[in-house]
């Protein structure tokens, strides 16, 4: 791909300080910016682009059951190296990658409490340094979780077994991270 | 009301992840967007943001060689590339306080928790492009001003030594098309 036109080098204005500097650049996005009349959510958003970038990503979503089994997939071969191998560094770093993930896509992908209970998997690795100390079966219950939620196609906030599942995995991993290092995590 | 030219703008989206890179380029070619470039890691990330130059960098925060906060590092190093101070969004799924206030600390201008939507992006990039900050450069830290709103209220001791910084004007956009002439 042909390297695009650079923009000029941006000379900023200084305005120094006891023990720091100010510094107002002359380049900034304010350019790309323009009153118009358009049409405006209670935020004052402009509804148009929103609801134009809704609609692309409704047309990607056809895709989202195919890249979540993906993922899954991430987190089983993930869980198969820790049954292999034990916790060590990788498999650690797999697992919680695999995990952290799942957290920030199931959601967009339609399987909100699957993030949910990544997310407690992640908080539980991230509780707890020792590999020694870690709850393997605890672990393995959030994977398999996970797991059941997709291979169900349990989308959505509202099945009763899955947000059981969610409740009770989030529950046992606070509990596990007091009992363990004294103090439950540490997400909001 | 503020339409955004997301036409002229230039985009860099940096996530080892490839389904979060195709979820974002959607969103912003959806909002009208043309230019998107896309890269993997910190390292191919920082390479494409000198190749590139990129109005605006939205990176992922977990990546193999160097992560988004060591990238947004290199590229706050005044002097040492074309725009040290482009807009960052970061944009991860670690949304604890914690984490919000160490990439702030490392120069990111908004930070944007996953899961993503199209309303949570569009306004983080109505911020940097309506609302630009004055960077502030002391021996530990430049970025963004992490000062956002004036408090009146504040009754701490003030950290900034010297005369007060916060009137300082932003100088009006030179104008992409001109600035590439």
């Amino acid at each position: 791909m042909p390297k695009p036109k650079q923009p000029a080098l941006d000379e900023a204005s200084v305005q120094g300080f006891k023990d720091h500097e100010v510094i107002t650049p002359t380049r900034n996005l304010k350019s790309f910016g323009r009153k118009a009349k358009i049409r405006v959510d209670e935020f004052g958003f402009d509804m148009e682009a929103i609801e134009r970038a809704e609609a692309a990503l409704a047309d990607l979503s056809g895709e989202f059951d195919d890249w979540m089994a993906k993922e899954v997939e991430r987190l089983t071969k993930a869980r198969d190296a820790i049954a292999a191998t034990g916790l060590n560094a990788d498999t650690r770093s797999a697992l919680y990658s695999a995990a952290h993930d799942i957290k920030g896509e199931a959601a967009t992908f339609g399987y909100p409490l699957a993030a949910r209970i990544a997310d407690s998997l992640r908080q539980l690795l991230d509780g707890i340094d020792d590999d020694q100390a870690v709850p393997l079966g605890l672990v393995l219950q959030h994977v398999e979780a996970v797991r059941a939620i997709v291979r169900e196609g349990a989308k959505g906030e509202d099945h009763p077994l899955a947000i059981a599942m969610a409740d009770q995995l989030g529950a046992a991993t606070n509990q596990k991270l007091i009992a363990i290092t004294g103090a439950p995590s540490i997400a909001p | 009301m503020i339409r955004i030219d997301f036409n002229r703008l230039r985009f860099l989206v940096i996530d080892d992840n490839a389904h979060m890179r195709r979820i974002v380029r959607t969103l912003l070619h959806g909002f009208g967007a043309r230019e998107v470039y896309e890269a993997e890691d910190g390292a191919a990330g920082l390479e494409a943001f000198t190749h590139y130059m990129p109005d605006i960098v939205i990176t992922d925060w977990s990546m193999p060689i160097f992560d988004g906060l060591e990238l947004t590092s290199m590229i706050r190093q005044p002097g040492a590339n074309a725009n040290p101070y482009v807009a960052i969004i970061m944009l991860t799924g670690h949304s604890e306080k914690k984490r919000v206030l160490e990439s702030r600390d490392a120069g990111i201008t908004e930070f944007l928790a996953k899961p993503i939507s199209a309303k949570a992006l569009y306004q983080r990039i109505l911020n940097v492009v309506v609302n630009p900050r004055p960077f502030i450069k002391t021996k530990t830290f430049f970025g963004p001003d992490r000062r956002r709103n004036h408090n009146s209220s504040y009754v701490g001791p003030e950290r900034r030594k010297g005369e007060k910084a916060d009137v300082i004007k932003v100088q009006p956009l030179l104008d992409k098309t001109k600035s590439s002439v």
